[in-house]
């Protein structure tokens, strides 16, 4: 009998019913879309903050001592500590291995640079060896491809990038293309005592920061000048990471102070700490650093970005809860002598109220089911137009909508529920 | 012996008096009428004697519990187990069908029973329009659903306010026919009403005026009605 009211209220009044649903479908619609957008935005908006650059520094130990002891620049005391550049595929291989975008290794060195191989006009300039487009056949069998193509594709390059296995080529930076009179296509003398080289100019790039008054060359290349084959001094890796919070800040103090449980957490967390530990696992010998300012933007940009997603999502929801109330309570005041009715044969306020919640919940569950696809177009919709690629579809937030709409259409139902529970049978039954 | 013992009641709605000092009382398988003109009352009687409403002060014992001292959750109770109630506008529920009208009474009483509630359409000769919805439905027939959903829990009661209210002549005394033959049967009703025909049918008439009872009749129509064949 229950569910013959049940099916006689929600298919003879279709009308309202259809409202109740339409209203729990856009409310649900907006919290699918913003919960797999807030969810996916992380990924997104790191995505699109790693265009701007690394925000790991990975240097061999003895180094990142002298650094920290003396504040001593790293280029004179610690330049003859270096790293494998061997282990470098090792960064793959961690926890977060995924979540690792980019990297590439760098060996600098102080040169004189000669543009008319004329000794007396020659000037001090940075050298600096590294991958532009490397091939990595990883240990864990896959492949990468990575380098100064991918992590500097801000760079203006007059001319073309330089190709890894090109060893007589190098790109200069603008500011060193001026002073040096270089131009493309020159021929350049690099000379660190007692060797010198030739290199071809293949590119002019302008980068807007210090490396605008440095050469650039294949890492093969500088190593040999130096005589340090197979080393690297630093590498610069690109990481997707998670906002730090406490637990975060603390371990990057010192991880032994965590809990067992804590350390867990902390460690299967993409934090910047967490990858950074990592890392350093990974390459015997290596300290990695965030580099705080671009961690910490990132955090706070996706902070941001999260917190608005969570408000649209709340403010979506109050408003389907409001317009829930309005629907459910004008449909008990049309209902109130059905309802009347029902006490005064000897219906409780209680199951009266679980007849007329019921049929709201079932309504809600429909309009809800139609909301959660409509949002995953919405999300789509977001992440082509915004970010311009797809949104990844989150299974959680199937259990997140459910739970959510089930709340909105329970408190949305509040009024219409004490309206029952004040219903007098005498009041309605006989029009008083 | 008395079902329903009225002693002393009064129902003031701030300075409206809807009843004044009322007693009353009802004997098991009796049949009354309440008369009165309008704003004497009549309906105030049959709220406080349906368990939907209470008096201002007195007492009002239905078999045997003083229902103005009940909470409402135990009125609820006592109104699904003891009293039938039948109104002028029917109140079907426009959705079901008579037979789902009649059944929503058990669905709160006890078990919904099908067979049953199309044997007691059976007893107001509706057990053909069952499937029926009350739009498809004339006005005594609806009525007659109505009493049917009265019926079907065994009442102690039968409340029967203005029950051939929104009739024609011929319904109407379809309506008394079967009033009287619930009567036959041993019920005990109470009908409020301000037809005096309706009224004539009842075995005692009490008639209301401005909240008191202004005076009781012994009935001479009903003793005729019963020996008529």
């Amino acid at each position: 009998m229950f569910w013959r009211l049940v099916r006689g209220a929600l298919f003879r009044q279709k009308g309202k019913m259809l409202m109740v649903a339409f209203t729990v479908a856009l409310g649900a619609s907006l919290a699918t879309a913003m919960l797999n957008v807030m969810l996916d935005v992380g990924d997104k908006v790191n995505q699109e903050l790693k265009a701007y650059g690394a925000n790991i520094n990975v240097i061999p130990k003895e180094a990142s001592l002298l650094d920290d002891l003396y504040g001593v620049e790293e280029d004179r005391d610690a330049s003859a500590k270096y790293l494998p550049e061997s282990e470098l595929g090792n960064i793959k291989t961690i926890f977060w291995a995924f979540n690792i975008v980019d990297f590439t290794p760098y060996f600098d060195l102080n040169v004189k640079l000669g543009g008319s191989a004329d000794e007396a006009d020659a000037a001090d300039v940075k050298l600096v060896g590294t991958w532009f487009a490397h091939h990595m056949d990883l240990p864990t069998g896959e492949t990468l491809d990575t380098g100064m193509a991918n992590m500097k594709n801000w760079w203006t390059v007059e001319g073309e990038w330089i190709d890894d296995s090109d060893t007589e080529g190098v790109m200069v930076g603008s500011e060193a293309a001026r002073r040096a009179g270089i131009g493309l296509g020159d021929r350049v003398t690099v000379t660190l005592p007692p060797h010198s080289k030739q290199f071809e100019v293949k590119g002019i790039f302008t980068s807007g920061s210090d490396e605008d008054s440095q050469i650039y060359a294949a890492l093969p290349a500088v190593q040999a000048l130096a005589g340090k084959e197979g080393l690297v001094k630093r590498v610069e890796v690109s990481a997707l990471t998670t906002p730090d919070n406490e637990l975060s800040r603390r371990a990057a103090q010192n991880p032994k102070s965590l809990s067992t449980k804590e350390w867990e957490t902390w460690y299967c967390t993409a934090y910047v700490s967490a990858i950074c530990y990592q890392i350093d696992e990974a390459i015997e010998g290596s300290v990695s650093k965030p580099i705080r300012q671009v961690a910490e933007s990132e955090g706070a940009i996706l902070e941001k970005t999260q917190l608005l997603m969570l408000l649209i999502t709340i403010l979506s929801l109050a408003g389907s809860a409001l317009g829930i109330s309005n629907l459910v309570t004008a449909g008990v005041m049309e209902r109130s002598k059905e309802l009347g009715l029902l006490k005064a044969i000897g219906g409780g306020s209680l199951p009266i109220s679980m007849l007329v919640l019921t049929e709201i919940v079932l309504t809600g569950i429909i309009g809800g089911a139609c909301g959660y696809f409509i949002g995953l177009g919405f999300a789509q919709i977001i992440g082509h137009s915004v970010f311009g690629g797809a949104i990844n579809i989150k299974p959680m937030v199937i259990p997140l909508v459910a739970v959510l709409v089930f709340l909105v259409t329970v408190l949305g139902s509040i009024p219409a529920i004490r309206l029952i529970l004040r219903l007098r049978p005498t009041e309605v039954l006989h029009g008083r | 012996m008395d079902l329903l013992e009225i002693k002393g009641i009064s129902k003031i709605y701030g300075e409206v008096k809807a009843l004044l000092d009322v007693d009353l009382n009802v004997k098991q398988g009796e049949w009354l009428a309440v008369m009165g003109p309008s704003g004497s009352g009549k309906t105030t009687l049959m709220n406080i004697i349906g368990c939907m409403d209470k008096p201002t002060s007195g007492s009002v014992i239905l078999d045997g519990t003083d229902i103005a001292g009940e909470s409402a959750r135990s009125l609820t109770a006592i109104r699904r187990d003891k009293i039938g109630l039948i109104f002028q506008q029917f109140h079907l529920i426009n959705y079901l069908t008579a037979l789902e009208n009649v059944m929503v009474a058990q669905y709160y009483h006890s078990m919904p029973d099908e067979k049953e509630a199309l044997d007691a359409l059976g007893r107001v000769g509706l057990a053909g329009r069952a499937k029926h919805l009350p739009s498809q439905l004339s006005g005594g027939e609806q009525q007659r659903v109505c009493i049917a959903r009265a019926l079907i829990n065994y009442p102690t009661l039968i409340l029967a306010d203005e029950p051939t209210g929104n009739l024609d002549e011929a319904n109407e005394q379809i309506v008394i026919d079967i009033l009287g033959k619930l009567h036959e049967e041993g019920s005990t009703i109470v009908v409020v009403t301000h037809d005096a025909e309706v009224a004539e049918v009842a075995e005692r008439t009490v008639v209301l005026e401005h909240g008191r009872i202004a005076r009781i009749i012994q009935n001479e129509g009903h003793a005729d009605r019963k020996e008529k064949p």
